[in-house]
């Protein structure tokens, strides 16, 4: 066991040494601490909360103002659901951007965590005739409904069964999130997800300083990187506080619904026992937590 | 058992704290901003009784009574020409068979009256609309019609009906969508 | 001490040839060069100067590492028929398919490389310092097969130079151990690394049992097509011995598999066109395209082409054992898999994507000139380990010729 334990320690500080090397041409410690940064998953308290400060600092410096850094764990007994009424939709795309803003998605490159798919009604949910480069000038269009669509946070995530380097992975309350720091930019995640959920960083993601959102988790809404993956957490940075996701806040139509799964007196609860619920691509086994309903 | 006690204890601050937290000094970003001027609803939990704020009533025109109590009530079923004919041409509820009296009282013009001739104040506007639409009403009450806000797990807003619909013309209103995402062929 | 001799001896090789030679190196060089300028570009601005989108997240490197994995099993799978057959040069047969195998493998990784958003984390991978996914992940169990793959298959060449250069017997029933083993491993890691595709329900163009017999199928036809060219040449400018009858017999068993393949791929076709379920949108959009995206279509149709030419050609008992037109035909079929590979296994994986969009994709200028530059690495690595093995085994260059240059030199020193 020791001897074990020696041999590994002997191979990290070699690949470490050798990695260091590497990467030390014009670097700085911080950038080399990053670097060899561990799964957030194995990190101790206090490291997480010296990498949290750490990070604090990088953005103050970079943004000019004074950040929050949360890594509040999963509360327990919740496991959280979300639900939306496909009968109330109309398409308006607020909530797409009321997600970019909470969330310091990239304005340019953009990058959005919703995408609302324009449907015929004659046709029912088929994606393959879906639009969501809808542009008219008022909403809803006669004929046609409205899907959006973002993470359906599965209890069976295929994104979290191929990724090579565990770096995402499903929190106890049924969130899937990444570690940016951790992810080494396969995209393997992004081919297993039925739901165009995962967005990568093609290039270096970009939110002006006046619109950053200084409440942040570690998990959910700090800055990117370019190289990496994102994808949408139910607003962990409010959901974990008691809030409610920033999509449904926005939603000028009450369209969106959230709540704990585990608690029977909640909105979730009471949608799943008395309206008619699907679940999209139900064949897959990927047990969404997203649920469409019909509130009418 | 425990979770409800919990609960329980929660709605009990809820209720006491409701009033100084949302009498309008919500600014902890923006999207709580949008709800400034929406209505705080308490619930006890069994969605009884509901307090309510002040509905969305068009500026300078409440209370009626500033002008009705000046005006002999006329109960006769007609076409408004000289005031609220804009409520008139719009009116689209049910306008074959209904008519301004149906909801609001002849005598009492600040409440509005429910089927069964029982007053009700403007706050409670959606018992009113409960009458016909009950489906509506249970749903709304329990979160799933209509939108709240605030605390998944703790104390909730709710929007009255007439915040979405207008009660004259209760059809949603139609919006322009915001602009759709950039084409991936144009993203350099 | 022995073994950095070897080395010297090795190095010594490479680096003097004929002017023909220095200008393949040349035209190699600046290959690298151009490509490697297009990478650097990449590098500072981020795969966004791909043309890979959200919509289709892997494209063109991913198509070629699958390409190269097919070729890297093939390679070694020729041993097989070498001794039913039993073709007299097994050793010879068995050197140049592994180092084949190994520039193979060794490209392969590198169009990962090349294809993470963050290359320096590859590191993340690695068992005991990283925290790789293993089982679930077939990304692991691939990278960590192609690893095992390139190591026995190094093992077992350095092994055999090595000791051609010192004039010893190889170990015999090592090395055949370790080719033995190395054949179901080829196998393997072409399975594994259709197993990364197959077994993703979000796309259901891959989502077919066929998918890794296919694979298995393409890749003995297009690498034994390298090797039967290679094999003509060495014929011509080495002593090495292969009998015509031998370069018949791999374009035969090249027959085979592409048969085996055109029957997989048209039982495939009848289930999708036939049950004309909605995953039959991904083959529209490759062999016909949808509605006015077209794009994808010229390179279809074109491996579909090249594929049958090269089929008919390999399968006319009398085109087989014409020269001209059995190496027309090694080429096309190379050709025929490249493209198959390349673009039409991948993209209509993404085509129209999980949500029914349509992005259509193209490689761009930047991923064209990093992938010239991995070719290009390759091929020159190739040629390096073939000259070394050409000099050890066919021109008798071993430890005697060293020693015997040393003194050379150390007698000009002293005068």
């Amino acid at each position: 066991m020791k001897k074990d334990n020696s041999r590994r320690s002997f191979l990290k500080n070699i690949s470490l040494a050798s990695f260091s090397a590497l990467a030390l041409a014009g670097c700085n410690m911080k950038e080399i601490d990053e670097f060899l940064q561990k799964n957030f998953r194995v990190l101790s308290e206090k490291e997480k909360t010296d990498i949290i400060r750490s990070l604090e600092e990088k953005y103050k410096e970079k943004y000019d103002k004074e950040f929050h850094v949360s890594a509040k764990p999963a509360m327990e007994g919740v496991l959280f659901g979300y639900a939306l009424d496909l009968s109330k939709c109309i398409g308006c795309r607020k909530c797409v951007y009321a997600c970019s803003e909470e969330n310091n998605q990239s304005r340019e490159p953009q990058i959005q965590w919703i995408q609302v798919l324009q449907m015929e009604k004659e046709k029912g949910i088929d994606f393959a005739h879906s639009n969501i480069h809808y542009n008219p000038e008022k909403v809803p269009e006669e004929g046609y409904f409205y899907v959006p669509v973002q993470c359906q946070q599965c209890e069976n995530p295929p994104c979290v069964k191929v990724c090579p380097v565990k770096a995402t992975w499903k929190e106890p309350d049924g969130i899937t999130v990444v570690d940016y720091n951790w992810c080494i930019g396969c995209r393997y995640c992004m081919a297993a997800c039925p739901y165009g959920a995962r967005h990568f960083n093609w290039g270096e993601p970009n939110v002006p300083a006046e619109e950053i959102n200084t409440n942040m988790h570690y998990l959910g809404n700090r800055p990117r990187m370019k190289g990496v993956v994102e994808k949408c957490t139910f607003c962990i940075q409010r959901s974990r506080e008691g809030k409610y996701p920033a999509c449904v806040e926005i939603c000028p139509v009450g369209a969106r619904k959230f709540g704990n799964l585990l608690d029977p007196n909640s909105e979730i609860r009471y949608i799943l026992e008395n309206k008619r619920v699907l679940v999209l691509k139900q064949e897959l086994n990927t047990q969404p937590k997203f649920y469409y309903f019909f509130g009418v | 058992m425990k979770n409800q006690n919990k609960k329980l204890s929660v709605l009990f601050l809820a209720f006491f704290t409701a009033m100084a937290i949302f009498s309008g000094c919500l600014n902890d970003n923006k999207i709580d901003q949008i709800n400034t001027e929406m209505q705080s609803i308490q619930s006890d939990g069994k969605y009884t009784e509901i307090a309510v704020e002040q509905p969305p009533f068009s500026i300078g025109i409440f209370p009626c009574s500033d002008c009705h109590s000046l005006i002999e009530p006329n109960p006769a079923r007609r076409e408004l020409v000289e005031m609220h004919d804009d409520i008139d041409e719009i009116f689209h509820h049910d306008s074959e068979n209904r008519w301004c009296l149906d909801c609001h009282d002849t005598n009492s013009r600040d409440s509005l009256k429910l089927a069964s001739g029982k007053l009700l104040d403007f706050k409670e506007s959606y018992k009113l609309c409960g009458q016909c639409h009950g489906n509506k009403l249970r749903d709304w009450k329990v979160g799933v019609h209509g939108k709240r806000t605030g605390n998944w797990n703790g104390e909730k807003e709710y929007l009255l009906c007439v915040h979405c619909h207008d009660p004259h013309a209760p059809k949603f209103k139609e919006l322009m969508p915001e602009p759709p995402p950039v084409r991936q062929e144009d993203i350099h | 001490m022995n073994f950095i001799r070897f080395l010297k001896g090795s190095i010594r090789l490479v680096l003097h040839g004929t002017k023909l030679y220095y200008a393949w190196l040349f035209f190699l060089a600046i290959l690298i060069i151009w490509g490697g300028f297009g990478y650097a570009n990449q590098l500072q601005n981020g795969l966004i100067t791909t043309n890979m989108r959200d919509s289709v997240s892997w494209a063109f490197y991913i198509g070629n590492f699958t390409f190269l994995v097919g070729i890297a099993a093939a390679a070694i799978m020729l041993v097989i028929p070498a001794y039913i057959y039993n073709w007299n040069p097994i050793k010879e047969i068995v050197i140049f398919g592994e180092l084949l195998a190994v520039c193979a493998v060794i490209m392969s990784v590198a169009f990962i490389v090349v294809d993470i958003g963050n290359p320096l984390r590859f590191w993340h991978m690695l068992p005991l310092i990283g925290t790789m996914n293993f089982p679930y992940s077939m990304l692991s169990w691939d990278f960590f097969f192609l690893m095992a793959y390139l190591l026995i298959n190094l093992i077992v060449v350095i092994h055999l130079l090595y000791s051609v250069f010192y004039k010893r017997d190889y170990n015999r029933k090592m090395v055949l151990a370790i080719v033995f083993i190395s054949i179901p491993m080829a196998v393997g890691i072409h399975t594994v690394t259709a197993f990364l595709y197959n077994a993703l329900p979000a796309r259901p163009f891959w989502n077919s049992a066929l998918l890794a017999p296919r694979f298995l199928a393409s890749a003995f036809c297009s690498g034994p097509a390298i090797l039967l060219i290679l094999f003509q040449i060495l014929r011509k400018i080495t002593n090495f011995e292969i009998k015509d009858e031998a370069i018949w017999k791999i374009a035969e068993l090249m027959v085979y598999a592409m048969f085996i393949y055109l029957f997989f791929t048209i039982a495939e076709l009848f289930k999708e066109f036939y049950s004309d379920t909605e995953h039959i949108l991904y083959w529209k959009y490759l062999l016909f395209g949808i509605g006015d995206n077209n794009e994808i279509v010229i390179y279809s149709w074109s491996s579909i082409i090249m594929g049958f030419i090269a089929f008919i050609l390999l399968l006319i008992p009398k085109t087989r054992k014409n020269f001209v037109t059995l190496n027309i035909g090694a080429v096309l079929i190379y050709a025929s898999v490249y493209v198959e590979k390349g673009i039409a296994l991948i993209i209509p994986g993404f085509t129209p994507d999980v949500l029914g969009q349509i992005y259509v994709y193209t490689p761009s200028m930047t991923e064209i000139r990093t992938a010239v530059m991995i070719f290009s690495l390759g091929f020159l690595l190739f040629t390096f380990l073939v000259k070394i093995a050409i000099a050890i085994i066919f021109e008798d260059y071993n430890i005697d010729v060293i020693n015997q240059k040393g003194e050379e030199k150390g007698q000009r020193n002293r005068f």
